[in-house]
């Protein structure tokens, strides 16, 4: 339909027919002019700044990018950096268990809320304004309180809990937790939000159909409403999951990597090693690193969405 | 499903009383599973309101009070003499000036990013839907998937780029980042928006002769203020609560607040004022603060809205 409406203007605007290369380049010149902002992001940024990186992950580069390709020596030296595998460890830590522990308390409170509760809009501004905050203010709160002379440990020892202990700041052991508190503390109200949404898209008939079955709330919430949010949860985890993988700013304000470098994870090692210690090579092998990450989760995921062609709606 | 639908009809059309205690009746509020319920959303709200709370407590207390009392206290008076220090006179380890530097560059790098962010993303979503070219689908397939891209993996040429066009270190290179990295999510909005719309609308100005621009002025725009308002909401918050784009593009001179406010916290020298600290800390998060109460549903509409696929 639209189609012809443009056909219809063309023979009406300018009588000449159009040939091939004018179609493909002169009809519909005005949007294509206004999208090329768009097909600029895509292809010199999003298409050719990744492959800049991965590109000259592969070279020697030190202060500035220089053209000395050396194949995997960046990779091998990045693999033997300590701090690089403790990054990466870290990672792998915080991020399975924030993975889990946000969809699970967010799909808990999800189903909480969808128990027709008193104050239903009260308890969603509660827990969804740590979203509004940014990592920065959310890492300080969260350092001040975690602070182990004044803050919370300070305060309870002085109320006469002598032997209480919350030091997970300053203790190489536990920071990974103190990460995932403050984390939590952010994310969990939007993994809420979400699965709130998916729990109220689900058809009331099913209710009904369960109930008839006599089968228990609990077990309908896990057998027969879980699968039928499985749009909902693997959005949730692609969100959340490439959330994790960017985590920086929240490190930088909470520990800032500390005490030690027991709390790095791989977004800071790319920034101090790109803009502090003046080792691009080192940085774009470690950003690559970042990248397969995201397309371990990423590929999964694209193939079960749209690996079915012509599944749009 | 027509299982479900047959099941579920039977007893709405006859309903049989049934034995036991099972069926529709009057509840009494208090019920084991209603106390469970509330006491874990109370706690749970506890632990979301608790560092809110600490925040602006400490905020009011003086030093001595801090290091004396306990972290839960009340402050003694009303004190925002801690505020006024954070504002105008602490120190971010070189210079003394206070957070109000920051906030106005905060300002300054918000304001233009935000609108022109949006503009561009409203014009990508209407002529994503209403004038479809070959590739237009692969390009924005791209887009969306380049969103999930670490944003570490395009810096460094990011910044090769902006030096080569001579804006690095200038407000200009970071609205220049925020509209990239901000399109994807602001274009799905505009395109799901927009695909909404009654396409008969379009047509017929199509119809009449409309063009390109008139269409998108005259007819697309003002229909779409609720739109506007989401997308405006998502990225004044985004924005304004960046950190790594401030810290690599605006330059020493147009560091946002953010960028200061974890340089008065984490690398000022000489003891911590924790009340100074923490009072930066609320002015910093204010303005997010400020939008995301004021906006309501619209703010869950927008965080919700990189969900919703169209």
């Amino acid at each position: 339909m639209a189609d012809i409406a443009t056909q219809s203007d063309q023979v009406a605007g300018d009588s000449s027919r159009p040939g091939p290369f004018r179609r493909l380049f002169l009809h519909n010149l005005s949007a294509k002019i206004a999208a090329i902002p768009m097909v600029a992001t895509v292809l010199i940024i999003f298409v050719g700044c990744t492959i800049w990186t991965v590109y000259y992950s592969f070279t020697n580069s030190r202060l500035l990018p220089r053209n000395d390709f050396v194949g995997f020596d960046q990779y091998e030296r990045l693999f033997a950096t300590s701090r690089w595998n403790v990054s990466i460890t870290n990672l792998l830590l915080y991020g399975s268990m924030s993975l889990v522990l946000t969809l699970t308390l967010g799909f808990l409170l999800a189903v909480l809320m969808d128990q027709k509760v008193r104050f239903e809009s009260a308890f969603r501004t509660i827990m969804l304004y740590p979203f509004a905050l940014s990592f920065i203010v959310t890492g300080l709160v969260w350092q001040w309180i975690m602070n182990p002379t004044l803050g919370l440990q300070g305060t309870m020892r002085g109320l006469g809990w002598a032997g209480f202990t919350f030091d997970w700041i300053s203790n190489p052991r536990m920071v990974l937790f103190a990460l995932l508190i403050a984390g939590l503390w952010q994310g969990v109200g939007f993994c809420m939000i979400l699965m709130l949404a998916g729990l109220r898209g689900v058809d009331e008939e099913i209710w009904k159909a369960a109930r008839v079955d006599g089968i228990p709330t609990w077990r309908t919430y896990i057998s027969v409403v879980l699968p039928m949010m499985r749009g909902v949860l693997v959005t949730a985890v692609v969100i959340i999951g490439s959330g994790i993988v960017r985590l920086y700013d929240l490190v930088v304000a909470l520990t800032n990597g500390g005490p030690g470098i027991s709390s790095e994870v791989p977004a800071k090692y790319v920034y101090d090693y790109m803009f502090g210690g003046g080792n691009i090579g080192q940085g774009l092998a470690a950003s690559t690193m970042m990248l397969l990450t995201v397309l371990i989760i990423m590929v999964p995921w694209a193939y079960l969405e749209f690996g079915g062609k012509g599944r749009r709606s | 499903m027509s299982q479900t639908a047959t099941m579920s009809g039977a007893p709405a059309s006859a309903p049989v009383p049934e034995a036991g205690p099972r069926g529709p009746k009057p509840k009494p509020f208090f019920t084991p599973k209603r106390i469970i319920i509330y006491t874990t959303l109370v706690f749970f709200s506890l632990y979301f309101l608790f560092p809110l709370y600490i925040m602006v407590v400490t905020s009011m207390k003086t030093m001595p009070e801090i290091r004396f009392g306990n972290i839960f206290a009340l402050p003694s008076a009303l004190n925002f003499d801690a505020w006024g220090r954070a504002w105008t006179s602490a120190c971010t380890g070189l210079t003394c000036n206070g957070l109000s530097p920051g906030f106005w560059n905060s300002v300054k790098i918000t304001i233009p990013s935000t609108i022109v962010s949006i503009f561009i993303a409203a014009v990508n979503g209407y002529a994503l839907v209403n004038w479809r070219f070959k590739g237009s689908e692969i390009f924005f397939s791209i887009l969306i998937f380049g969103s999930f891209i670490p944003y570490q993996v395009m810096l460094y040429p990011l910044v090769m780029i902006t030096r080569e066009m001579g804006i690095f270190g200038t407000l200009p290179a970071v609205i220049l980042i925020h509209t990239i990295f901000g399109m994807p999510i602001l274009t799905l909005l505009f395109r799901n928006y927009f695909a909404s719309l009654p396409q008969e609308l379009f047509k017929a100005a199509r119809v009449d002769g409309a063009g390109f621009w008139r269409i998108f002025f005259e007819i697309m725009l003002p229909m779409s203020l609720p739109i506007f308002v989401v997308a405006l909401i998502l990225q004044v918050t985004g924005i304004w609560n960046d950190f790594l784009f401030g810290v690599v593009f605006a330059g020493t001179q147009n560091l946002p607040m953010t960028v200061q406010l974890n340089n008065i916290v984490n690398s000022a020298q000489g003891t911590p004022e924790y009340n100074v600290n923490m009072a930066a800390t609320v002015l910093t998060g204010l303005v997010p603060l400020i939008i995301y109460f004021v906006s309501g549903k619209l703010f869950v509409r927008g965080v919700a809205a990189g969900a919703v696929k169209g």
